[in-house]
């Protein structure tokens, strides 16, 4: 009885750390090499900027926080840390030039504990492109773009 | 807007079970309204806190109540299952995150007075500790 009382917990810890490792696992935003990743103010500068090669702009986190507000022209793909946003982000760009200047971002979590980011900008990579880019969002879509005023879009 | 002192904005919206939860139906109760989903990872860690909350306190009158911000109620479902929620959880929607004055970042919780206003608004993860310490005081008064 007591063994497999003991099975029990055992098992029940196990469970919570696989479930807290994936979690962390996926949370590697912070993998991401300082090089590849560009600030709010910059992309925000880069926008405004008449003549500078425009991003194609991608959104892969969650539709719910998409609709209420994205930066302007950018596009919903869907939360690229499942399988299937991970298939819509590679049917979007398969036909594009690897050269293509791309910015992803998320904003659903603080940076550090963002699951969307990584496995997009890991995608891309792996498809070749070469001219890729990862918004910074330290805390949040709303505290660090919404909220400083930056050109924002609502809706589909 | 939602601030604090404010009334909590009123909805109406579907549970994972299908029937429908207003939020002034629990007037009378002090609500910690919680928006998070399933992929992420500070909810993930917050919802057993929160369990403990909803065990500890129920009797008293507090009621939490999840608001998944998933894009569809699978995934909420087998997470709702996975960690035995113990409160209800309806599926949110861009409405209701801005009827709260934008949901842009998870988890969000409102802590809602027993007469409909908000007491407070955490951002992100927040320290069991200080959900504790705030129902706790709530909860004495009338």
């Amino acid at each position: 009885m007591k063994i497999a009382a003991r099975y029990a917990k055992c098992t029940v810890i196990f469970a919570a750390i696989t479930v807290f490792s994936f979690a962390q696992a996926a949370g590697q935003a912070s993998a991401i090499p300082t090089a590849r990743l560009i600030n709010p103010e910059d992309l925000v500068k880069l926008l405004q900027t008449s003549g500078k090669q425009k991003p194609l702009m991608i959104q892969v986190g969650s539709h719910v926080l998409f609709s209420q507000a994205h930066i302007s022209g950018s596009e919903y793909i869907g939360p690229a840390s499942s399988e299937s946003g991970v298939q819509q982000l590679r049917k979007r760009v398969e036909s594009l030039p690897r050269t293509k200047f791309i910015v992803l971002y998320c904003g659903c979590c603080p940076w550090g504990r963002c699951p969307n980011v990584k496995p997009a900008d890991d995608t891309l990579r792996a498809m070749g492109f070469t001219n890729v880019k990862v918004l910074y969002i330290a805390d949040n879509f709303g505290t660090n773009w919404v909220d400083k005023g930056y050109p924002v879009a609502k809706g589909e | 807007m939602a601030s604090a002192n404010r009334m909590a904005p009123d909805f109406t919206l579907p549970r994972l079970d299908g029937q429908d939860l207003r939020l002034s139906a629990y007037r009378g109760k002090l609500v910690l309204l919680d928006f998070w989903a399933s992929w992420c990872a500070p909810c993930r860690e917050e919802t057993p806190h929160l369990i403990d909350l909803q065990n500890k306190y129920g009797d008293r009158g507090l009621q939490i109540i999840g608001v998944s911000m998933d894009d569809s109620p699978d995934p909420a479902r087998v997470f709702y299952q996975q960690f035995h929620m113990n409160y209800p959880v309806v599926m949110g929607n861009a409405k209701t995150g801005e009827l709260y004055g934008g949901v842009l970042g998870l988890p969000i919780a409102f802590l809602v007075r027993r007469d409909g206003r908000i007491y407070a608004k955490h951002i992100g993860a927040t320290d069991p500790s200080v959900f504790d310490r705030e129902i706790a005081t709530l909860l004495q008064s009338p």
